[in-house]
């Protein structure tokens, strides 16, 4: 469903990708793993085209979402729901407005409509009774789940998480992790995820791929990635500040 | 050396930004005429821009008109052309300061705004969960701040020319004792269409600039709350520098 093919990319000075090479298959809930820094929030954009690669391709159903124009490219990004970190909701509408935007503006469907689609979606997130609230009145978990409402609003084929746990209390990042696993089932749809929390990435994945230095240096189920010899994903799953990636005889001075 | 590099720098990087502003105007044009148009959204910056703009813009103007009315009294008596207060009044506001006030105020008040909206948008990923959502940011958020800018502006022209002959008049007759028959005579027989017509495309050409400049900075702001406050300051400065410095070279080509 999605392919990355030797992607690169640098701002300036700074390497992000070197070469990121990736399959993502039709309805597998995909996990990239990685360090603050190394790229994964660059990676997903690239996935939804909102970054140009510098070489490479990024396949979507057999389209180069690098490449097209800009029609073919909304066109392809209808296919696409993104939930962000800070969930992004706009916060100058309500939170109906916010989850029933694509509706509206696309399928030109009333306002009331509109609203009950927006509750409906809402409910399957979990809240009930917030549509009429603004986004600044709500709690970190509650935006988040207002934002997977607005991302799956428009019944997408692919949803792409960014950091879906970061910032909330480990029984809200639990429920969201539920959620996800959830949405993926019930939707069907072929998942993303970019985060840091392993046990986010062992409850959700399909498969889990670690990026670290600009390439994705090692992919599999969670239980081959939890039992791996490859020392540099070893540390960074057991999170020990000695290790490869840190450089232990930097961290001994 | 250091200093003509220093220059050199500055050159590049202004000339780097126009470009960047060029590429954002031609680009909401071609928005600006495919459909859907985003009327809700046009009329709901007109009342950002203008309405809201109305009560300090007519302060303004009834001042700076009975000023006008003071100064050019007090120094026509000089020469005994007390009888050509009223056009001075009305030339004034009409070609120069009706447009350029008008713009500086709303440099000020909706140019910061509109910066400060889209450098927070910005930051806080809101333009990017647009793109994700299928919509373009500039048809969205910039077209209809520069269709209401460009309508806007001149609307307010309007009222500053009329609110600022009518301080002008209060000044000139109410406090000095002169003719009022003679006031709206001067100004009639003197004043030409042009003068007003062409301070209104000014004011038009300015409403342009500000809503462009700040979409613009605001629209590629970065690093944080930090980042935010650059944009609106540079949409400010930016802005009425532009209005100051075009007002020169638009005038010069309007009324030669």
């Amino acid at each position: 469903m999605i392919k990355i093919v030797d992607l690169y990319k640098s701002f300036g000075q700074k390497y992000v990708l070197r070469g990121v090479n990736l399959n993502i298959e039709r309805g597998e809930s995909m996990v990239v793993i990685g360090g603050s820094g190394s790229g994964k929030s660059v990676l997903m954009k690239h996935i939804i085209g909102l970054v140009k690669p510098d070489r490479g391709n990024v396949m979507v159903d057999g389209r180069d979402i690098s490449r097209i124009d800009e029609k073919g490219l909304y066109e392809t990004r209808k296919k696409f729901g993104m939930l962000f970190q800070g969930a992004a909701l706009f916060d100058s509408m309500k939170v109906w407005e916010n989850v029933s935007f694509v509706l509206m503006r696309e399928r030109k469907i009333s306002s009331e409509e509109a609203r009950k689609i927006a509750i409906q979606k809402l409910k399957m997130v979990g809240l009930d009774g917030v549509q009429d609230l603004m986004p600044s009145e709500l709690s970190g978990g509650m935006k988040k789940r207002v934002g997977l409402a607005r991302a799956i609003a428009h019944e997408p084929e692919i949803l792409l998480y960014d950091e879906p746990t970061t910032g909330l209390d480990p029984i809200m990042a639990d429920a969201i992790n539920d959620l996800i696993i959830q949405m993926n089932k019930r939707l069907s749809v072929t998942s993303v995820t970019i985060t840091h929390d392993m046990h986010s990435a062992y409850k959700i994945a399909d498969r889990i791929a670690m990026l670290y230095s600009g390439k994705i240096i090692e992919t599999g189920a969670p239980d081959e990635v939890k039992n791996t010899e490859n020392p540099v994903v070893r540390q960074f799953i057991t999170g020990s500040a000695v290790g490869p990636i840190t450089g232990a005889p930097m961290l001994m001075q | 050396m250091k200093f003509i590099e220093l220059i050199g720098r500055y050159i590049i990087r202004f000339t780097g930004e126009l470009g960047n502003v060029l590429i954002l105007l031609w680009y909401t044009v071609k928005q600006t005429l495919v459909p859907p148009y985003e009327i809700k959204s046009v009329l709901k910056q007109i009342i950002e821009i203008g309405i809201k703009s109305l009560p300090v813009v007519l302060i303004t103007a009834v001042f700076t008109g009975m000023v006008m009315a003071l100064q050019t009294y007090t120094g026509f008596k000089r020469f005994n052309a007390e009888s050509m207060v009223g056009f001075a009044v009305a030339l004034s506001i009409t070609r120069e300061l009706g447009p350029v006030l008008t713009g500086i105020i709303v440099a000020g008040r909706a140019g910061a705004a509109m910066a400060a909206e889209l450098g927070t948008m910005r930051v806080t990923e809101q333009i990017d969960a647009l793109e994700t959502l299928a919509t373009s940011p500039v048809k969205y958020l910039i077209v209809p701040r520069f269709i209401a800018g460009l309508a806007a502006l001149p609307a307010l022209a309007v009222v500053t020319d009329i609110v600022g002959i009518m301080g002008g008049y209060t000044v000139t007759v109410g406090f000095f004792g002169a003719s009022s028959a003679t006031y709206w005579k001067k100004t009639w027989d003197f004043i030409e269409l042009e003068d007003i017509y062409f301070g209104l495309v000014k004011a038009g050409f300015f409403g342009a600039c500000i809503a462009l400049i700040s979409c613009y900075k605001g629209f590629y702001s970065e690093g944080g709350a930090e980042g935010v406050g650059k944009a609106t300051t540079g949409a400010v400065v930016i802005s009425s520098m532009t209005i100051l410095i075009s007002d020169y070279f638009l005038s010069a080509w309007m009324f030669r």
